[in-house]
């Protein structure tokens, strides 16, 4: 499909001799030239007005307020006018002056590798089985699974609240993270799901002809084979409760040592004191690990989560 | 569109059905150690799904038809007096109808939108080009990043004070003076001497959905793309058929019911969306969709019952949106 614009020949050259008859385009020609053009205009803006705000985050962390302020409009500084300053702030411990954003990014790092570990515990097994054992209800958990996907977040927070806040759990990193296992459990079953139906089945009949027993053959065929689909589903987990705001906004806000780092943001961004250099910075320092992942496993989660997505 | 519509349900097992023929005693033996090894491998999924979700739903039904607040949660108990009093309250409101209408044009255009961008950018990227992969992957940056960080690099950019967006449009656009676009209700734009009222407000986060979800869209019509047969076209084009005309009648009909799905699931999450715009304008000047509202009954006021009622309102919404759809066009789309 690649290329099948470029090779349409312009309509066949006039002959030499008569004085050349003006020149029409096509209806063909002329949108041949009038989308070659357009392409490369969309491309050229969807790219600005995508990275933009994050260029202008970066951008905004690395200059002095006062300088921000004197000019708002300058989009570019060299690296002389460069300042640290505004990540030192934002890092350095509350006690120390700063913001404790390293505090709160050990936070979100806990919160979201237990979310990870703790899920892929659970959905593994599950995943499995619904993928190749045939049991009572298998398709009863499948569609539960799916309206547990489809249901408003807010709907579920208002009992959560409730009932976290009854048994005194709420401000707690571990209520927290059963939450968030129990929303994400789903999803991640379904992907892990998509990628064992690919793994051929004979595969694993052959081992358990070899004497394997069930939990030999998921440990030793099933899991191995399905290495990449589980290690771009744990960085999807990572990704999901890392950036996670609601849930963190309802059960940790009243204490600030367990704020996350997107809640820590937004809780100080609400507040007038702190310079926009500094929470910029902080915004950059969220980011980044998401970033990260994201482009260490960009084929591999894209291919994930549109798996069957060309069937329409 | 026929080829792909009869692809097997993915959850009717793959290689089961043989096994299930054999009707000798081993056969059924090994039927029932594999039902036994199903439900023991699924169980802890159900058991926290159940728990941490179905029962909690359940509870927020009992909840909307209580009186009850934050300040005696400890003292009551799991049933109280049920009373209709928050149903009232909310179909009684004009507030809740305002926020109603405010969530189904933030669904509906911000869905659009975020389609409709998606479909273009798909487009755009579908001849192969050097860093094609780069471009690629830099548009699904939005979607991805964290949402509050988002969200505060676009107040930044969109503030009066010294955002990037005023400064320049003073400056290069003509505008009169600042606009505030995530605190100002509405405006008067003059198109040729009309005077029209924006809601400035609503139109911001309406685009800045569309600029986090649209590469949700992009990702899954880029995938959908890449499979449409090249033949096809090729043919169309022996055939005459101008770019315009083999998007027309070639490739949007295969688009289609991807961009159905595609709504679909893009209008759900709208609808229930709460970070957005909470983070954005925390649900002022016009823009305090229902999640928002529940959000704040519940923390600000304390209002317990009226948040599950209100929340319990905005899912039965979504269910009744849902059910039209499929009782209406998803038949359609079989036959397609």
């Amino acid at each position: 499909m690649a290329g099948t614009e470029v090779g349409v020949a312009p309509p066949a050259a006039t002959p030499p001799k008569p004085p050349p008859a003006p020149r029409r385009f096509s209806r063909d020609e002329l949108e041949n030239r009038l989308f070659a053009v357009l392409r490369v205009v969309v491309i050229v803006g969807l790219l600005i007005v995508t990275l933009f705000p994050f260029y202008y985050m970066g951008l905004l962390s690395l200059r002095p307020l006062d300088r921000v302020l004197q000019d708002p409009g300058a989009l570019w500084v060299g690296p002389s006018e460069w300042d640290l300053g505004s990540y030192l702030t934002v890092l350095t411990p509350g006690g120390a002056g700063g913001q404790g954003f390293l505090q709160f990014m050990a936070n979100s790092a806990i919160v979201a590798f237990g979310t990870v570990v703790l899920t892929l515990l659970i959905a593994l097994p599950g995943a499995y089985a619904v993928s190749r054992l045939r049991f009572f209800g298998r398709r009863q958990v499948s569609v539960l699974f799916l309206a547990v996907y489809l249901f408003p977040s807010i709907l579920l927070a208002v009992p959560l609240f409730v009932f976290f806040t009854r048994i005194g759990l709420r401000g707690s990193l571990a209520g927290l993270l059963i939450v968030y296992v129990s929303q994400i459990v789903a999803v991640s079953i379904y992907m892990l799901r998509n990628y064992f139906d690919t793994v051929p089945v004979s595969l694993e009949e052959a081992a358990a002809i070899d004497g394997c027993s069930r939990l030999g053959v998921m440990r030793r065929i099933s899991l191995p084979l399905a290495m990449p689909a589980i290690i771009a589903n744990a960085l999807f987990v990572f990704m999901i409760a890392w950036n996670e705001f609601l849930f963190a906004l309802l059960f940790l806000v009243e204490d600030r040592d367990r704020w996350t780092v997107s809640l820590g943001l937004s809780q100080l961004a609400g507040g007038i004191e702190i310079p926009t250099t500094v929470l910029m910075a902080g915004s950059v320092i969220v980011t980044i690990p998401i970033i990260v992942v994201f482009f260490a496993s960009e084929r591999l989660l894209t291919e994930g989560l549109t798996a069957g997505a060309e069937k329409g | 569109m026929s080829v792909d519509v009869g692809a097997p349900a993915p959850s009717s097992g793959s290689g089961g059905a043989p096994r299930s023929d054999r009707r000798s005693g081993s056969g059924r033996t090994l039927q029932r150690a594999e039902a036994r090894a199903g439900l023991a491998l699924i169980s802890p999924t159900v058991v926290i799904v159940v728990v941490m979700v179905v029962l909690p739903i359940l509870w927020t039904v009992l909840l909307a038809f209580q009186r009850l607040r934050l300040l005696n949660l400890r003292s009551s108990g799991l049933f109280g007096n049920f009373t209709l009093a928050n149903f009232e309250k909310v179909f009684g409101s004009s507030a809740f109808w305002g926020n109603l209408a405010t969530t189904l044009a933030y669904s509906v255009f911000g869905t659009a939108a975020a389609i409709g961008v998606g479909l273009v950018a798909a487009l755009a990227l579908r001849r192969r080009f050097r860093f094609r992969g780069l471009v690629r992957a830099a548009m699904l940056l939005p979607y991805v990043a964290p949402i509050v960080a988002v969200t505060y690099a676009w107040k930044t950019m969109l503030s009066p004070q010294f955002g990037v967006a005023n400064h320049w449009g003073t400056r290069l656009l003509g505008w009169d003076e600042p606009i505030a676009f995530l605190s100002q209700r509405s405006s008067e734009v003059s198109v040729f001497g009309w005077h029209v009222g924006v809601p400035t407000a609503l139109l911001t986060v309406i685009a800045f959905e569309a600029w986090r979800s649209f590469p949700f869209a992009f990702l899954f019509l880029t995938a959908r793309l890449q499979a449409v047969p090249s033949t096809l076209e090729e043919a169309a084009r022996v055939d005459g058929a101008t770019l315009t005309q083999r998007f027309r009648y070639i490739v949007l009909p295969q688009l289609l019911p991807t961009i159905a799905v595609l709504s679909v699931l893009r209008f759900i999450w709208t609808f229930n969306s709460f970070d957005d715009i909470w983070l954005l304008t925390g649900g002022g000047a016009g823009t305090e969709v229902i999640s928002v509202s529940v959000f704040n009954s519940l923390t600000a006021r304390g209002d317990i019952g009226g948040a599950a009622a209100q929340a319990l309102v905005l899912a039965a919404i979504l269910a009744v949106l849902i059910g039209l759809y499929l009782w209406r066009l998803a038949p359609r789309e079989e036959q397609s």
